[in-house]
């Protein structure tokens, strides 16, 4: 058994001290800003990346997963007891969640969510590993062409499946493809768009866009709006427990969640927060069992579902990056920014060229959702407690933080100067109400992007046929236009619009 | 012609100018052929793409009704303001504007001072506790960047760690 084999070497490389520290840490951060409504683990990430670049690029990988992850363990705690969503994906978990915890049941609806999560994140994690392999295999088949045209599915995936207006959104992505561009051309060695400002030529750092973006952006729209009144329970969580009842109604609504969460994942788009929604919109649409809480009210598998599915999606969304090199979404983006920083290029190489790194960080995962099982659920308290923090204690410190990151990542004030533009920019954004996420997708990929439709073109002699005469390559567009067919027809127009209106 | 939708006529408004700014951009770099693109080419594409979508949005927000005409609605200008300004003051003490003979403060003082402003930024401003979180702040920092991960910042002033 190859697999095995190759997990125990991963589990080897996880189990060092070292590792296992940056594990827990990593873990550690992500059910903090999991717990604080807010902060999102885009903005972590970003803000961590610089500091990973003294580590050695496993333990860096291994901390940056663990944020992901563990942000979707921390945001169940702040839906329950607070009525927020700590983190996008737990919005549906507000819904039930937070009836239970005023009847007296928060302690069974976190472990509900923390259980489900633990099940749906091993899940996740074996999926992660078994798939690898194969999907690594179809991967190396892949010319230029395929590659353009797979990363046209990635960004149309992500636009269709994950946002609100699709217009806006392939616009941004337009537009983050653009500022990719920025700096040396690698071929010409022409410095593009940058007004003749030396710190231009190397290209605007993602670092610097996802936190002006993501970080100053969304702090500047928190503050516009008066604080929330949280009404938080904190003397209430008694009986961690559930009931034998209880577990009756969660395991198949937990076996679901994880089975659509899997799924989703893997799509290009997916992710967390929308296998959350699928997988309470399934709930709620099998029948309820007789003397069951109705939903909205306080149905356990309201929060088992849900919690399940955002766990195994934020799982199984590194299948794409690992095997393809595709980031299917701004996490993900991230997470390529983070291997670039050390040296690895993100795609089916990593798997036969950094053995240890591949199954190392899946490994960790497994380690991982252990420890925020732990984390989770007996030290509730101490998450609990953090609640109480006061936003306005909060943002300065990410602010500052945020500044500090950007300048060390080149020891330069230049990068300050432009984060601060980018956190008005990302202001504007929301003013006009486009969504930000596709933006860092198509920065990430904008260079991939000209890379290889220059070298298909190049190839086929200038010939634009080439992406459609290849069958691979003609499949991905195909795929990626049917989706974009789908999305607007009439039928599904209306309700993926009444989708959204529910966020 | 009335706007139907404000947000969507100045998202697509920003559009507009902005691929065509790029794809004017791109004139002045050789733009090539598909089989040999130039520097000019991929940046020319997008900027037309670009600002054919922000045309095309800019289009609907004229046409199609929206129930409430989807105003941009107030700026938050305190927190833009103090946010920004925060940010910005931090990367002047840190660094020093060698342009106006401003020396680098270091990072404690650039702590303080952003925390300040940007504490400004909240509606519940309160100098003491600013204070008192600008010192944890600074600690925090203190230990997490210049001695765990021993990054290379000026720590004090200039003038006295000389």
């Amino acid at each position: 058994m190859e697999l095995v084999n190759n997990l125990s070497m991963g589990f080897g490389v996880a189990f060092t001290l070292q590792n296992l520290m940056y594990g827990f840490i990593g873990c550690l951060l992500g059910t903090l800003i999991g717990v604080l409504p807010g902060i999102g683990p885009v903005a972590t990430i970003a803000m961590l990346l610089p500091a990973t670049y003294a580590l050695p690029p496993i333990a860096a990988l291994i901390m940056l997963a663990g944020i992901y992850y563990g942000a979707q363990y921390g945001g169940s705690t702040t839906a329950i007891l607070v009525n927020l969503p700590g983190e996008s994906s737990s919005v549906v978990t507000v819904i039930d969640g937070y009836q239970m915890a005023r009847k007296g049941r928060a302690g069974p609806a976190l472990a509900a969510a923390g259980l489900g999560s633990f099940f749906a994140g091993c899940v996740g994690t074996l999926i992660l590993a078994a798939f690898a392999a194969p999907l690594t295999e179809v991967a190396f088949k892949f010319g230029p062409a395929e590659y353009f045209s797979l990363m046209i599915l990635g960004l149309i995936g992500a636009v269709v499946l994950a946002s609100g207006s699709l217009l806006k959104a392939v616009a941004m992505i337009v537009l983050g493809l653009l500022l990719g561009l920025v700096g040396t051309d690698v071929n010409s060695g022409v410095a593009r768009y940058s007004f003749d400002i030396p710190e231009l030529t190397d290209g605007i750092g993602f670092i610097t866009i996802a936190m002006g973006v993501f970080g100053y952006g969304e702090i500047i729209a928190n503050l516009s709006q008066p604080e929330d009144k949280r009404e938080v329970f904190t003397g209430k969580v008694t009986g961690l427990f559930p009931t034998k009842e209880d577990f009756r109604n969660m395991i198949p609504a937990v076996l679901r969640g994880t089975a659509i969460g899997s799924m989703l994942g893997i799509l290009p788009g997916g992710g967390a927060l929308l296998a959350a929604f699928a997988a309470y919109t399934i709930e709620k649409k099998t029948k309820l069992r007789p003397g069951e809480v109705p939903f909205g009210q306080g149905n356990i598998r309201g929060v088992a579902a849900p919690e399940s599915a955002n766990n195994a999606g934020a799982q199984t969304s590194f299948i794409p990056l690992l095997t393809l090199g595709i980031p299917p979404n701004a996490v993900m983006a991230l997470m390529v920014g983070a291997m670039t920083i050390h040296n690895i290029q993100p795609g089916p190489q990593v798997m036969t060229s950094n053995p240890e790194l591949f199954w190392g960080l899946i490994a960790s995962m497994w380690i991982g959702n252990a420890m925020l099982i732990i984390l989770n659920l007996p030290l509730i308290g101490m998450w609990i407690k953090l609640l109480t923090v006061p936003y306005r204690w909060l943002f300065p410190a990410i602010v500052l933080f945020c500044a500090i990151g950007v300048y060390s990542t080149n020891n330069n004030t230049f990068d300050i100067w432009l984060v601060g533009a980018f956190g008005v920019v990302g202001y504007i954004f929301i003013k006009l109400g486009v969504e930000p996420a596709p933006l860092l997708l198509g920065f990430i990929l904008g260079p991939m992007m000209e890379e290889n439709l220059r070298r298909a073109l190049l190839l086929s002699r200038g010939d634009w046929t080439v992406f459609v005469t290849r069958g691979l390559s003609a499949s991905l567009l195909a795929a990626a236009a049917v989706l974009l067919i789908v999305v607007l027809l009439p039928s599904v127009k209306s309700k993926r619009e009444e989708a959204f209106v529910e966020e | 012609m009335k706007i139907k939708s404000q947000k969507d006529f100045f998202s697509g408004l920003m559009f507009t100018v902005i691929g065509a700014a790029f794809a004017y951009g791109a004139t002045s770099y050789s733009i090539g052929t598909g089989a040999r693109m130039g520097p000019g080419y991929f940046p020319l594409l997008l900027g037309v793409i670009l600002a054919l979508l922000g045309a095309i949005i800019l289009f609907k927000a004229m046409v199609v009704e929206t129930p409430d005409g989807e105003h941009v609605g107030a700026w938050a200008w305190t927190p833009l303001v103090f946010i920004i300004a925060g940010n910005l003051l931090f990367g002047i003490l840190l660094g020093g504007l060698p342009s106006i003979g401003l020396p680098a403060m270091g990072l404690i003082v650039a702590i303080f001072g952003t925390t300040i402003v940007v504490s400004k930024a909240g509606d519940q401003f309160n100098f003491k506790e600013t204070i008192v979180l600008s010192i944890i702040l600074s600690l925090m920092s203190y230990a997490a960047f210049i001695m765990l991960l021993k990054l290379q910042f000026p720590v004090w002033p200039t003038f006295i760690s000389g």
